[in-house]
């Protein structure tokens, strides 16, 4: 638990208290606990023998700090998190991180907010988790976001670049999401693509579901390190099979029983969304067995098809929204997301023109915002 | 004279900056900046009118479901889709909990510890909360062992020497006039309403599949099929479970919320006198009536508080000044604009960062100034009441006499910053016990055999006309919200939204006036200048949300915007 103690060995008075004792404190019995692991070690696609493994490594953790930036955002992914699934056990567990600035939530306003945030830095460097949330716009100098007079670059180089990690919330800090859309108005990237060279983990989804950053966290606290990831940069924990591969509807795909139109019968009796324009089968996520707001539902299962918005640039590459994927391949579950990630890259674009299609709608004004995809 | 900034405001969604100057004690002037900008409806531009509430749901993710819902209409109005009435029904319910929802949350968590001192409550005494929450409300909670549990819980918290997200804050200001127990009693409903608010907002992902950012929406009506004999349908089950979470989120807004707003704005009445702002409403009015399309809440005009003059809503009275905000005209400065006559040009004139000041006598912000007949306007849930109240309708004006009794204030309270605040709360309850009623409706028009959920006749693009024009009106939890679209040859010819912080966090015009932010902050009292906490009370008493102020207009199909290649 090396890595642990580096991020956590800040000499504060919490540093003998343990997550278990924490828990216990605040009236979370050991069952529940144990429950919440177990759950963890689903959601970490982890067979539950590693229950009692993660409640060890839980059992000895301290509280990591965290901080929270918001860029060019809609705070969707904060609100995602306000939704976690696992409400009382799983809040505990962001709380036993101390989230130390999120401009949302927290109290202080102005330059005492951004005091708080300084000090992490200052006092912390090397040993904080970072979180962004939106994209860093790049055009003429960054000044589409700035917050208390410095650009959203400025802060991620000096925020991220202190951090023992960054996780990237949300399809926009990922990888530039919706502002990043051709034409692109600001220039707008992933964290990634703006300060290449630090560490980053994508979680993708527009939101992200909350359970995978919950489960990002356990996985690093309770194994010491960083969970392996795609060439996206996505852990494969959550996103190393397709939405198709898993989606309750994959057997009328295989029957051939597709919706034909909204509310027909087909659609009624949960069959295929292919042909109203489903992307799972090129998208790669966890939503068929995670779902979202306590496991109730996800797109695909509620009768609306997957609009692919855990996959980089998905704003232009899986639109229209409605219109059916190509020559969809026979999807063998065997490829891997690298593999297919690139045969689908090629395919999208050659069958929708992708931004040139969609840039050759615009009459002439963003020729230059197409020749930067 | 001082000149003070405060940036980031926190507790809102999005990124605003305040420039004030304070003298003697309180506000003289006030600037509203937002310092974010994403151009998405540029991004839109040529792209499928059916996807667009898609992409213009992202302007927000707190409101999360307003954008879908003003995109949806103003395409079905361009193309003149008229949607089954359960579409209708089941869009009222997503509407409705959304606003009850989102109010909660605004007032525990985002505008409560403005007046609530967490750190004050340690000192309470659990059996006098419990006795002063008895008798405010029958909440079943409202025990002196739960209160001494939370108070425990917290006392915990602070002994462990990092408060997270409460460190660095406001604690012992002398603006705070609560007894510590009443601080306990909100403090311990703050952690509540954090659990209840992600179980109430699950009638998102019943009707929607996820929330935030539900992915339901249609041209034409709703994506979840209503079949009572199919599991993957909307069914009797699933309605019966959206009955129990409608009436768990009425019971907390009955027993907690209101009781809660009662007791807090008993003790800082004098804000009833502050914070009045520009004195001018507007709403559009929204929940319509299913068959006849008539609006629950009605709309209009109400000019200089003068609420026995009710106005109705004329679009063509709506302009844009950009005298004070980073875009061009290509017709000069001093001049409005219609939306439909609109033009964008973002051309930022700011200081280079990091600066320490904006230059408020030139531009300032990210969000335009729009005007009605020239005047600024406010909108949110005060606007909405009044509008109503002016209109006669008796759930409004039963709703807000009963509050304004129990607080033994005039009406001339409710244009203030407490006033904004408790129109909130009113409405939030007025809703909460509306939405059950469009739910039996639905359950009806289902039992009765009609299943219908979206209307498919003009779904397919070739059966659009070359070119189409409309509008879509919806009132979002902070306000009146406006989409227009044009549509050519299937496409979007181009797109704007006028939203409700762009109303409220407006700069000034190019006569100088002020916008809602700016008009309300001036007079506040400032007790010290670098702890503006009042500054904070008022602002978000509008509950700002400026992801969704920020926007690109580029009305008339031209094609303004520059891109610059990194």
């Amino acid at each position: 638990m090396a890595k642990q103690d580096e991020v956590c060995g800040d000499g504060l008075p919490e540093r003998d208290l343990s997550l278990a004792r924490i828990l216990a404190e605040r009236g979370i019995s050991r069952r529940d606990f144990m429950k919440f692991c177990t759950a963890m070690s689903a959601a970490l696609s982890l067979p539950a023998a590693f229950a009692p493994r993660i409640a060890r490594a839980l059992d000895e953790v301290k509280r990591p700090t965290l901080v929270w930036l918001e860029f060019q955002d809609c705070a969707g992914n904060t609100e995602a998190l306000l939704r976690s699934a696992n409400p009382t056990v799983g809040e505990m567990v962001l709380d036993i991180l101390s989230v130390e600035y999120h401009e949302t939530i927290m109290a202080a306003a102005g330059h005492q907010a951004e005091e708080a945030l300084a000090k992490v830095v200052r006092e912390q460097k090397g040993k904080y988790i970072a979180v962004v949330e939106g994209s860093i716009p790049l055009h003429d100098d960054g000044i589409y976001c700035c917050i208390a007079g410095r650009t959203a670059l400025d802060i991620a180089r000096e925020v991220c670049g202190s951090a023992f990690a960054t996780i990237s919330a949300g399809t926009c800090a990922a990888y530039g999401g919706i502002p990043s859309a051709a034409p692109n108005p600001t220039g707008a990237v992933g964290v990634t693509a703006a300060l290449p060279g630090i560490t980053v983990i994508n979680l993708p989804g527009c939101p992200l579901n909350a359970d995978n950053l919950t489960a990002t966290v356990v996985h690093f606290l309770a194994f010491g390190k960083l969970p392996a990831t795609d060439s996206q940069g996505r852990p494969l924990f959550a996103y190393g099979k397709r939405i198709h591969d898993n989606c309750e509807r994959r057997p009328h795909f295989d029957a051939g029983q597709y919706v034909e139109q909204w509310g027909d019968g087909s659609h009624k009796k949960g069959h295929c969304l292919y042909k109203m324009g489903c992307k799972g089968p090129e998208t790669w996520h966890n939503c068929p067995s995670q779902k979202y707001n306590e496991k109730t539902a996800w797109p695909v299962g509620s009768g609306h098809g997957c609009v692919g918005c855990s996959e980089p640039h998905f704003w232009d590459t899986m639109t229209p929204f409605y219109r059916r994927l190509p020559q969809v391949p026979g999807f063998g579950i065997e490829s891997t997301a690298d593999k297919i990630g690139l045969g689908i890259a090629a395919a999208t674009a050659a069958a929708f023109g992708a931004h040139g299609v969609i840039s050759g709608f615009r009459k002439g004004d963003d020729s230059e915002g197409a020749k930067e995809e | 004279m001082a000149r003070i900034v405060v940036d980031p405001i926190t507790r809102i969604e999005g990124h605003l900056r305040i420039e004030a100057e304070v003298s003697g004690g309180s506000v003289t002037d006030a600037w509203s900046s937002s310092t974010m900008f994403r151009g998405i409806e540029t991004i839109l531009k040529g792209r499928d009118p059916r996807d667009a509430w898609y992409f213009t749901q992202r302007f927000c993710g707190v409101c999360t479901t307003v954008h879908s819902i003003a995109s949806i209409r103003a395409v079905e109005n361009a193309l003149g889709i008229k949607i089954p009435p359960n579409a209708e029904l089941i869009r009222n319910i997503i509407i409705g909990i959304q606003n009850v929802q989102d109010h909660v949350i605004h007032f525990y968590h985002l505008h409560a510890l403005d007046w609530v001192d967490i750190t004050s409550g340690l000192k309470a005494d659990p059996a006098k909360t419990a006795q002063l929450a008895a008798s405010l409300s029958d909440w079943p909670l409202n025990s002196a062992s739960y209160f001494k549990g939370v108070q425990e819980k917290l006392k915990a918290f602070v002994a462990r020497g990092r408060l997270g997200p409460f460190a660095n804050a406001y604690w012992g200001h002398p603006a705070y006039r609560l007894p510590p127990e009443a601080d306990l009693m909100a403090t311990a409903h703050y952690l509540e309403a954090l659990e209840w608010q992600k179980d109430v907002i699950r009638i998102h992902a019943i009707l929607g599949s996820k929330n935030p950012h539900p992915q339901t929406f249609l041209v034409g009506g709703m994506a979840l099929p209503i079949d009572p004999d199919s599991q993957n349908a909307l069914n009797a089950d699933k309605l019966e479970e959206i009955r129990r979470l409608l009436i768990k989120a009425r019971a907390f807004v009955e027993q907690v919320y209101l009781p809660d707003l009662l007791a807090v704005a008993s003790f800082y009445k004098e804000w009833a006198a502050i914070g009045g702002g520009v004195g001018n409403y507007l709403s559009y009015g929204d929940f319509p009536d299913p068959l006849s399309g008539k609006p629950w809440l009605p709309p209009g005009i109400v000019m200089k508080k003068e609420l026995t003059r009710l106005l109705p809503v004329d679009h063509n009275k709506v302009t844009e000044y950009v005298d004070h905000s980073w875009y061009e005209y290509s017709k000069g400065p001093g001049k409005g604009l219609h939306p439909f006559e609109g033009e964008s040009q973002a051309k930022y004139t700011g200081p280079k960062p990091p600066y320490k000041n904006l230059d408020t006598d030139g531009k300032y912000s990210w969000v335009k100034a729009p005007r009605y007949e020239e005047q600024p306007m406010e909108v949110g849930p005060l606007a909405r009441l009044l509008v109503g109240y002016g209109a006669g309708h008796k759930q409004v004006q039963d709703a807000v006499n009963g509050v304004l009794g129990k607080l033994n204030v005039g009406p001339e309270a409710l244009f203030s910053t407490l006033g904004r605040t408790a129109a909130r709360g009113i409405e939030c309850l007025l809703i909460s016990r509306e939405t059950p009623k469009w739910l039996d409706q639905l359950i009806d028009n289902i039992g009765r055999g009609d299943h219908s959920a979206h209307n498919g006749e003009k779904w397919d693009p070739a059966s659009w006309p070359d070119e189409a024009a409309g509008y879509g009106w919806h009132e979002a939890p902070r306000g009146a919200l406006g989409h227009w679209i044009r549509i050519k040859e299937q496409k979007i010819l181009n797109y704007q939204a006028v939203v409700p912080s762009t109303w409220n966090a407006s700069p000034r015009d190019a006569r100088g006036a002020r916008g809602p932010y700016e008009a309300a902050l001036v007079g506040t009292p400032m007790a010290d200048p670098e702890k503006p906490l009042e500054i904070l009370r008022t602002v978000h008493s509008f509950d700002p949300c400026l992801a969704c102020a920020v926007h690109l207009l580029d009305a008339g199909g031209n094609e303004t915007l520059k891109v610059k290649v990194v």
